[in-house]
């Protein structure tokens, strides 16, 4: 509409701000948890996520080195060193030697301690502490700073979640197990939904207004109710819990919209080509692995998607129908649950374990989103 | 030798839906035939049955002898171009004309030998790896044509093959086919169209459907020159040809009739019994057989309400003679603008002159 | 088995099984049942072709008949009988809803499950709606789109972590690291608080995260719709002198009322089933209790089969109305 004469540019304006305002809002959650996994426990613990990105002034507690560290100079005890290992891009502004005081001193300066010692500060952390007699206390002294941060990320998190075998709750067999689950998941109800789409949509035979009509209602029959009926079933015909049963149950739980979807793309295609392909001697089973199956790609790829961010999202099914006692087969979202119930505190490991199980759909998602709304707008709209 | 034969066959579709009744046709080898008829008569659906895309309700339809109603498309030996043409979409051309012949299982060289071949004739050879969505709508329809000839197939279907495209690409590929057919002398052909001249110029015979039925069968000049009923009469030809009440004055070998609301009185050179005198006819005559004339043998006086000069012909419309009769419409060689407002006395030879009475034409009964 | 090799072993013999059933009782189909040769060839590819659909349809059923359709009289049977020791279970009527409906925890899981309902999808509507228009007029509108449309993709529960974080709470005098408590104490909080342990607002607060997630897809379905709209309708109104609320209102919203409902419904059937997120942030604890995690503590914490059944077959009750109106619409498209 931006071609109409006369329309107000403050009102484009207040599109622009209340969409960016919009974004950002739905943003804002994920980038925190993004965010969060790059830091350590300590920075996620003192500050905001928001504060990450610029310099952050941060009250530490840190100490010199101890009596082991001492030199003897010129008639007097020295410890030197620098507060934080070695000189880094903290800037320290302020400093104290008890935590009631923690900006007694600007850096630089000089503080008295007792039994004559002194104390010097420097901004880069460089601290020089110096006492007639010989220092006794094993642990230093203790200093409180006011110091300024740059942005710190690290990849430790990542490291210690996927890598670390001595991590008993690592990610990376249930990330394992999560894409055992829904790779036969995804796979399996396309290939048996595509057949019956076929039959649904390109066949004639008596009941066939009748199934459609089923499979419509089946759409939105709650997972919930299949729970003890299957669970049961599947401990009398010996599958128990497993992988084969989570398997079957996605397939099941998958195949109303798979079929929904699929036959409703497959009736739009031209008839006239299906009939070409009789005419030219192809028999229903050619027709649908030559003609029907290489024109309903996006058909195919849009319920793949869903198939796959549903299966791999999935908790209830993997609780009910997968993970036994032995935990040996548990999931990412499994995982993430356990981990918010031991660790709710422990932000670093909850935010990147829950991202390592949130990138691989992200990833999917924004390759293939073109072939998501388009299965969305099939499904829904008619 | 390839003869279709269709015995009394019905078409209903499911829900009681009656489209074709008692149809009769002998297809003879080496025929073009073309079904003609109003949208919605059935054309499609006939055609489709003896591809065996439809079923036939009741009835035989026969290929050389052999009972086909049960036989798949497949087997029957036939070929068909659609109106859409129906390429496969993901196939490149070369693909597309050899997928029947793949299913077949034919040798590799024989698929690629029949390609070449049928690709040079249509001059297709330079598009064989591209996809059907990089042709031109013509370069389409040569594609669907040359899928059907690979398969070299007894009897040829086409389903308005050429209505898809425009005017000047659909009398270069009218040609195409007619030549087509005169390089095969022995394939059968049938062929739907709505457009007459595509009817007129392929036919060998052209079938005219209607009412659920064959109305007539016959070359296309039976057709234009003896309808059997008003129905063709009015269907072949454009405009269509004008129908005047009349009445029989007298019978002979030339009938002289009279037409009403204050005709005249004009001779047709059909026979009519004696027993004839009197009754009510229709009088048919076309737009381009009527002449001006001064004679007394005429068909009517009227005056000329409209004058539509095309160039080669000017279309002249008559006052109605009642209100709900329909303009009689004459077809004058060269330009005449000035005859509107005019009355005109119109009249025909005997020979173009169609009597019809109950909608049959008098010179069959 | 490594699982690895297992699950390519399940793909190969599930795909390769697929494929192998279809392929091969087709040609039995075709070639040994009824052979398209001989003097009946005609009658036999005839009857092939009726056999046919029921052979490509045959896995589907199967599956849809024994993961969905049995359940559903299984469960219902379950709802009216109670476990005995042993194994054996007997015809109790409607003694498990009647326990069930003594219980307030039940009573809690409905009437938070009303709030859900009536929230959830009328929020991710009206933001959808909000997003779709807006993100029609700018430039950067896809980027927009795709970026309110990502919630989309992320796990009930990865959504629950998200929303802890923005809720998490610290004592006083610390840095608030979560962003509410931090907003509040930035406007002028005396202490933060523990959202989601403050009963009323902290059902509210989980329903965000549903929101959260839901206004995506609704914002992609009614962008579509109101990209539908035939263009000259709003140039008309324009023309009238409508202003651009007026079109959007009275012109647009009109228009695409159908898919708004559609919208609806479908926000409406994933909420009745939603259970992740309770049973991640809260377990119901709180008063925050939904059916279908009321329903997974009966089944699976307390192991009492008959209320569990009892309390799915209520949610199957709230579905069926949805239920119905599809299959109706469907059947309507199909005439
Ligand atoms: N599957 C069907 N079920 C019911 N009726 C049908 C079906 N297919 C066609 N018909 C009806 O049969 C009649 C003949 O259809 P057909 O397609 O053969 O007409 P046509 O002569 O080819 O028309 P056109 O010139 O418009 O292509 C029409 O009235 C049509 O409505
Ligand atoms: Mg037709």
């Amino acid at each position: 509409m931006s071609n109409i004469a006369g329309t107000k540019s403050s009102l484009t304006w207040a599109v622009h701000l209340s969409l960016a305002a919009l974004v950002l809002l739905w943003l804002f959650p994920t980038v925190g948890l993004l965010v969060s996994s790059f830091r350590t426990s300590d920075q996620i613990a003192s500050t905001g996520w928001w504060k990450a990105m610029v310099p952050s002034e941060q009250n530490l507690t840190l100490r010199t080195g101890g009596a082991e560290d001492q030199v003897q100079k010129e008639g007097g005890f020295v410890i030197e060193g620098n507060l934080f290992g070695e000189p880094g891009d903290a800037v320290i502004s302020v400093w104290g030697t008890s935590s009631r005081a923690i900006s007694d001193y600007q850096a630089g300066e000089t503080a008295e301690l007792k039994d004559d010692a002194t104390l010097t500060v420097q901004s880069n952390g460089d601290y020089q502490m110096q006492s007639p007699e010989e220092f006794t206390g094993k642990r230093g002294q203790r200093i409180f700073v006011t110091a300024r941060t740059p942005p710190e990320f690290t990849l430790r998190n990542y490291k210690y979640v996927l890598f670390d075998p001595s991590n008993r709750e690592g990610m990376a067999k249930a990330f394992f197990n999560t894409l055992t689950v829904t790779i036969p998941a995804t796979i399996i109800p396309i290939l048996v939904a595509a057949f019956a789409a076929y039959a649904l949509a390109w066949m004639d035979f008596p009941g066939r207004a009748l199934l459609i009509a089923a499979v419509v209602g089946l759409l939105v029959v709650p997972l919930q109710l299949a729970l003890i009926p299957l669970l049961k079933l599947h401990n009398e015909i010996g599958i128990g819990k497993g992988y084969l049963g989570a398997w079957l149950a996605h397939t099941g739980f998958g195949l109303p919209l798979a079929i929904y979807l699929l036959r409703n793309y497959m009736v739009g295609l031209p008839r006239d080509i299906i009939e070409n392909a009789k005419v030219d001697g192809a028999t229903d089973f050619q027709i649908f692995t030559k003609i029907i199956l290489p024109l309903s790609f996006p058909a195919l790829a849009s319920f793949a998607i869903f198939q796959f961010l549903w299966t791999w999202n999935d908790l209830l099914v993997a609780l009910v129908f997968l993970i036994d006692s032995t935990g040996d087969t548990t999931v990412m979202t499994k995982q993430i649950v356990e981990l918010l119930g031991t660790r709710g505190g422990n932000w670093e490991i909850l935010a990147t374990s829950a991202f390592v199980s949130i990138a691989v759909p992200l990833g999917v998602f924004f390759a293939m989103q073109k072939y998501l709304v388009r299965g969305l707008l099939a499904g829904s709209v008619k | 030798m390839t003869n279709l034969k269709l015995t009394n066959v019905e078409k209903t579709y499911a829900g009681n839906i009656n489209v074709l009744n008692d149809i009769n046709l002998d297809i003879k080898t080496g025929e073009l035939i073309v079904f003609v008829g109003p949208s919605g008569c059935g054309k499609s659906t006939l055609l489709r049955m003896i591809a065996g895309l439809e079923t036939i309700t009741s009835g035989d339809f026969t290929i050389d002898g052999v009972r086909m109603n049960d036989m798949p498309p497949a087997q029957r030996g036939i070929a068909m171009v659609f109106q859409s043409y129906a390429l496969y979409p993901h196939m490149t051309v070369r693909d597309n004309m050899s997928f029947a012949l793949k299913l077949a299982k034919k040798p590799q060289a024989e698929i690629d030998a029949a390609i070449d071949r049928v690709a040079a004739t249509l001059q297709l050879t330079d598009y064989l790896d591209r996809l059907p969505k990089a042709l031109s709508g013509g370069q389409r329809q040569r594609v669907a044509i040359g899928r059907s000839i690979v398969r070299d197939p007894k009897v040829y279907l086409f389903d308005e093959p050429l209505s898809n495209l425009d005017a000047a690409l659909r009398v270069a590929t009218r040609i195409e086919i007619a030549q087509l057919k005169e390089s095969m002398p022995d394939s059968t052909m049938v062929y739907v169209t709505h457009d007459q001249v595509e009817a007129m110029t392929l036919a060998s015979r052209i079938v005219v459907l209607a009412n659920k039925g064959i109305a007539q069968v016959g070359t296309p000049l039976d057709l234009y020159e003896r309808p059997e009923n008003e129905f063709v009469a009015q269907f072949i030809g454009s405009p269509a040809m004008n129908l005047l009440s009349g009445t029989v004055e007298q019978t002979g070998e030339v009938t002289q009739v009279r037409v009403d609301h204050g005709g005249g009185s004009i001779s047709a050179n059909i026979p009519t019994r004696a027993d004839m005198q009197g009754m009510s006819v229709n009088i048919g005559i076309r737009p381009e057989d009527m002449e001006p004339t001064t004679s007394d043998n005429y068909a009517f006086e009227n005056v000329v309400e409209i004058a539509e000069a095309l160039g080669e012909v000017t279309q002249v419309y008559f006052k109605r003679q009642t209100a709900n009769a329909n303009p009689v419409i004459a077809k004058l060689q060269g330009i005449h603008r000035e005859v509107r407002g005019q009355t005109m006395r119109m009249t025909a030879e005997p020979g173009k002159v169609h009597l019809f009475a109950d909608g049959q034409s008098l010179l069959y009964r | 088995m490594h699982p690895a090799l297992q699950a390519i072993v399940t793909i190969i013999i599930g795909v390769g099984g697929c494929v192998g059933y279809f392929y091969f009782s087709n040609q039995f189909l075709d070639k040994v049942l009824f052979p398209a040769r001989g003097p009946n060839a005609g009658r036999n590819i005839t009857r092939a072709n009726m056999i046919r659909p029921w052979l490509f349809l045959m896995p589907a059923l199967l599956a849809l008949g024994v993961y969905l359709a049995y359940p559903v009289v299984e469960t219902l049977r379950l709802s009216l009988t109670e476990r005995l020791p042993g194994g054996e279970s007997q015809y109790v009527g409607l003694a498990n809803y009647q326990q069930m409906f003594a219980e307030p925890k039940f009573w809690e899981a409905m009437r938070n499950n009303m709030m859900w309902l009536l929230v959830v999808p009328a929020l991710s509507t009206v933001f959808g709606l909000l997003a779709a228009q807006l993100s029609d007029r700018v430039r950067w509108g896809n980027l927009a789109k795709s970026l309110i449309f990502m919630p989309m993709a992320i796990s009930f529960v990865g959504a629950a972590v998200i929303w802890k974080l923005v809720y998490d709470a610290r004592p006083v005098g610390q840095d608030q690291i979560g962003v509410l408590n931090a907003l509040y104490m930035f406007f002028g909080g005396t202490e933060p608080k523990n959202w989601l342990t403050m009963i009323g607002p902290n059902n509210y607060l989980l329903m965000i995260v549903l929101v959260w997630i839901q206004t995506g897809f609704a914002m992609v379905i009614l962008s579509a719709a109101l990209r539908g709209i035939p263009e000259e309708t709003v140039e008309a109104a324009i023309v009238d002198g409508a202003n651009p609320f007026q079109v959007f209102f009275k012109i647009k919203v009109p228009q695409i009322m159908g898919t708004i409902v559609v919208v609806w419904t479908t926000i409406t059937i994933v909420v009745l089933k939603v259970f992740d997120i309770v049973f991640a942030m809260t377990n119901g604890q709180w008063e925050t209790q939904v059916l279908a995690n009321y329903m997974y503590d009966k089944l699976f914490r307390a192991n009492d089969w008959g209320v569990g059944s009892a309390s799915a077959m209520i949610i199957m009750l709230l579905v069926s109305p949805i239920l119905v109106w599809n299959v109706y619409n469907a059947r309507k498209e199909m005439k």
